[in-house]
């Protein structure tokens, strides 16, 4: 029976190496801030916040009881997809990470990375199109083909698996909402647009699963977790929306009626 | 006064716009809390959807979720600027309102057979009833955005 050994604990790598890499992300953003605060206006509190909590939820997937679940149950993995993918990128990027880095490194270091971040393939792929296709693309490929089912067999698969939707979802969020420095600023219009058709694929995919479970789930589980996924989406992209309207009300603000008033 | 009211005149279509998005995001609003939600009387999924009436559904949803929030920050907008018109604002919530449900009874629920309005019930009356009040608040919209079209131009006129 193919289920039966899919799911031992040591095929998996264990908790503790994996959880490596978040408690570097944890220590390390408090030490650039709190190490940048001589030299420039103190980093603000509210960005450690965004940046551990992101952590944490980007953690839930791979570590812990929900991970744990999801080796077997696609509502545990739903929920953890939802935290890692959707999140965790909208609070790491209110940390505005890149721009704790700029302030840290010195100028000549800075000027580096800025260049990096300015050439083409970094400016292809914050391209707001291109990265909503990696998200979502990538997303139907997991669900709708034999991929979901051959990420529990082999770990390296599930790693990488995890690790593209949690950096296409962080590079789908900064390419709609600029926070960190951008390589290239795309139009409201153009970015509302990406985003209404990309949450619209979302919904679809949710309901596509809800109707037609990725090979090896039972259909309960499946009706759930499309479900979660739909609903659970929803309330990501509105909080997400509002913030993208936001940077939009502040970028609109009227200029000359100010000066009328006075 | 006549300040705010030369406000309104050079911000008529963001009048307009906003009323129509929040008149959009309303009623999807009240499609998904009260049929699907409190009644029960929509699915989630309806197996005989076809897959464009699935596209369709879905970039309503997304859409009309956009709209409820930028619908709210234009109106700040407008208010900030002192250019908020409520009449014309309301013309245009009737008629992005109005129109949507007519879309969603007509083109979503009739032509792509997303999903109907109930099930196991007789659907005509529920369908007649569910058209007839999307289009008079569709020709409500319009008497009123065309009224407030009318004065604004004779304001613009005589300013």
């Amino acid at each position: 029976m193919k289920h039966h050994h899919v799911h031992h604990a040591s095929e998996m790598p264990n908790d503790l190496l994996l959880a490596l890499p978040f408690v570097l992300a944890v220590l390390i953003y408090p030490l650039l801030g709190l190490g940048s605060n001589k030299r420039h206006k103190r980093w603000p509190i509210y960005r450690y916040i965004c940046w551990v909590s992101g952590v944490l939820s980007a953690a839930v997937a791979l570590i812990g009881p929900v991970a744990n679940l999801a080796h077997e149950n696609f509502i545990a993995h739903m929920v953890g997809h939802l935290f890692l993918g959707m999140l965790a990128p909208l609070l790491l990027a209110h940390a505005a990470p890149m721009t704790l880095l700029m302030r840290t490194l010195s100028v000549g270091h800075a000027r580096k990375l800025s260049r990096v971040l300015k050439s083409f393939p970094v400016r292809i792929y914050c391209h707001p199109v291109v990265a909503s296709i990696l998200n979502i693309g990538g997303l139907t490929v997991l669900y709708t083909t034999e991929l979901y089912s051959a990420m529990h067999h082999y770990a390296l698969l599930h790693i990488i698996v995890h690790l593209h939707i949690f950096l296409a979802g962080y590079l789908y969020t900064i390419s709609i909402i600029y926070i960190d420095p951008a390589p290239h600023r795309y139009s409201f219009i153009l970015r509302a647009i990406v985003l209404i058709l990309s949450l619209a694929a979302h919904g679809i995919l949710s309901k596509y699963i809800y109707a037609y479970p990725p090979a090896g789930v039972p259909i309960e589980q499946a009706q759930m977790g499309g479900m979660i996924m739909y609903y659970g989406g929803d309330i990501v992209e509105v909080v997400l929306i509002f913030f993208f309207c936001q940077k939009w009300y502040k970028a609109a603000r009227p200029r000359t009626s100010v000066s009328i008033s006075h | 006064m006549t300040n705010s009211h030369n406000e309104r005149l050079n911000f008529l279509g963001r009048n307009l716009l906003s009323g129509c998005l929040l008149g959009i995001g309303f009623v999807a609003f009240i499609d998904e809390a009260v049929f699907h939600q409190l009644l029960h009387w929509h699915h989630f999924y309806d197996k005989s959807t076809p897959d464009i009436g699935l596209v369709s559904d879905g970039v309503f949803h997304a859409f009309s979720w956009f709209s409820t929030v930028a619908g709210v920050f234009l109106v700040s907008d407008l208010s900030r600027r002192n250019a908020w018109w409520p009449k014309r604002w309301i013309g245009g919530f009737l008629l992005g309102g109005g129109g949507f449900n007519l879309f969603d009874g007509t083109v979503q629920h009739k032509l792509l057979r997303i999903h109907q309005i109930r099930y196991n019930v007789e659907i005509t009356p529920y369908d007649w009833v569910w058209n007839i009040l999307a289009a008079i608040m569709v020709i409500a919209g319009l008497i009123i955005v065309s009224n407030t079209g009318q004065k604004a131009k004779v304001m613009k006129g005589t300013a």
